[in-house]
């Protein structure tokens, strides 16, 4: 990077050029296993945003103060206190969506996108531009996993964000809501969206 | 039987990778050879299994007993990381050749989903004890190798194959992978 980029290139790097799913493949775990509905997509990502921005700010407002050898435990700590706070908040006000997304909860950790974020980007940048990149990146993220999720849920079970759309008794391609149709609908998205992103280019 | 039937489900039935997508990153990167993915798998298996043995006898003796039960996220991860500088300052000391063919894979580990998450879901085992949990860890870790070889194989094949501009790289990667998972579906109902 030459030049300092504007806020805005900054917010929509990570929605379209940088997008954590489709271009840089990251947080690949939770895209492929909480996405079998738009809802669960949609609640993964919101949870996954709140961690990232939180962590970002914090990385970097104590960014001076960690020495750069322990700099990686101190940022797996500060992630994993964001992500207990989540699990605790959802467990206590979302029951529904914490059984849903399981084991992935916890798993926000291990999310490469935040600790990525982290220590490539709010180590070295101030507050107010982590806090952008964290919000650009986390809705990117959102986006993806969303439309994902609807992909999957519109072909596997004809409704969107649990909205029948067609009759109870018609049949679906159950395959999309099962593990292999992740992977499917995941190769077949990231073809349109590098289409779509050279054409905009 | 109890436990070839834990062994038969981990590998087969509930596949860490093709069907809990636990792992998937070292699954998507480091696949591109047979060499470099036994490597990984050999890593895996070694960090998994001690990483389960110690956060479970950690969350029975000294989480729950101090009702610290919801700072289960950040120990283990904690431990996790630690474990994994020690296992790799070991091996090096200990055994050189082993370190060669896993070193450069262990610090990629602390960041692979599959370590926690077996050490998560180990605890929910029914009626679970250590030794349950730890044949738990390694059944999920032969079914990340085994995933994880069968997946570089074809992708060494996939190199020769005529493949249309658009799907090259990361999308037939999944799609292989899909095709996989649906042929892993065919166990499903085997336990």
């Amino acid at each position: 990077m030459a030049a300092e980029i504007s806020h805005k290139q900054n917010f929509l790097k990570g929605i379209i050029k940088d997008n954590p799913v489709f271009v840089m493949l990251l947080g690949m775990c939770p895209t492929l296993g909480v996405t079998s509905s738009a809802f669960n997509g949609l609640g993964m990502g919101i949870a996954t945003l709140f961690v990232l921005l939180m962590s970002n700010i914090v990385v970097s407002l104590v960014k001076s103060q960690i020495p750069s050898k322990v700099r990686i435990p101190a940022f797996i700590v500060i992630i994993a206190s964001f992500v207990t706070i989540v699990e605790m908040v959802l467990e206590a006000f979302i029951p529904f969506l914490y059984e849903q997304l399981g084991i992935f909860i916890p798993l926000i950790v291990v999310n490469c996108l935040i600790l990525g974020r982290a220590e490539a980007y709010a180590s070295k940048k101030d507050v107010m531009s982590s806090i952008i990149d964290a919000l650009g990146m986390g809705i990117g993220f959102t986006i993806a996993l969303t439309l994902l999720g609807a992909v999957r849920e519109i072909l596997g079970s004809g409704s969107l964000f649990n909205f029948k759309m067609v009759s109870e008794d018609a049949s679906t391609l159950i395959l999309f809501i099962l593990p292999p149709g992740a992977f499917i609908a995941l190769a077949y998205l990231s073809v349109l969206f590098n289409k779509v992103s050279t054409k905009a280019n | 039987m109890e436990y070839i039937l834990i062994l038969i489900t981990a590998v087969f039935v509930n596949n860490i990778v093709l069907s809990q997508f636990l792992g998937i990153c070292p699954f998507l990167g480091v696949s591109n050879k047979v060499t470099t993915s036994v490597g990984m798998s050999g890593a895996v298996l070694f960090v998994m299994t001690i990483a389960t043995l110690v956060t479970y006898l950690l969350h029975e003796f000294v989480l729950v007993p101090t009702g610290l039960d919801y700072l289960r996220t950040i120990t283990f991860i904690l431990v996790i990381a630690a474990l994994v500088q020690m296992v790799e300052i070991m091996l090096k000391k200990v055994s050189p050749p082993l370190y060669q063919a896993l070193g450069v894979f262990l610090p990629l580990i602390t960041t692979n989903c599959a370590v926690l998450g077996v050490a998560i879901l180990a605890l929910g085992l029914e009626s679970g004890n250590l030794l349950k949990a730890v044949f738990f860890a390694i059944a999920n870790a032969i079914g990340f190798a085994l995933a994880l070889i069968v997946f570089a194989s074809i992708r060494e094949q996939l190199e020769l194959a005529d493949i249309p501009k658009g799907m090259k790289g990361v999308p037939i990667n999944l799609l292989v992978a899909g095709l996989l998972s649906l042929a892993f579906l065919g166990f499903t109902g085997l336990v």
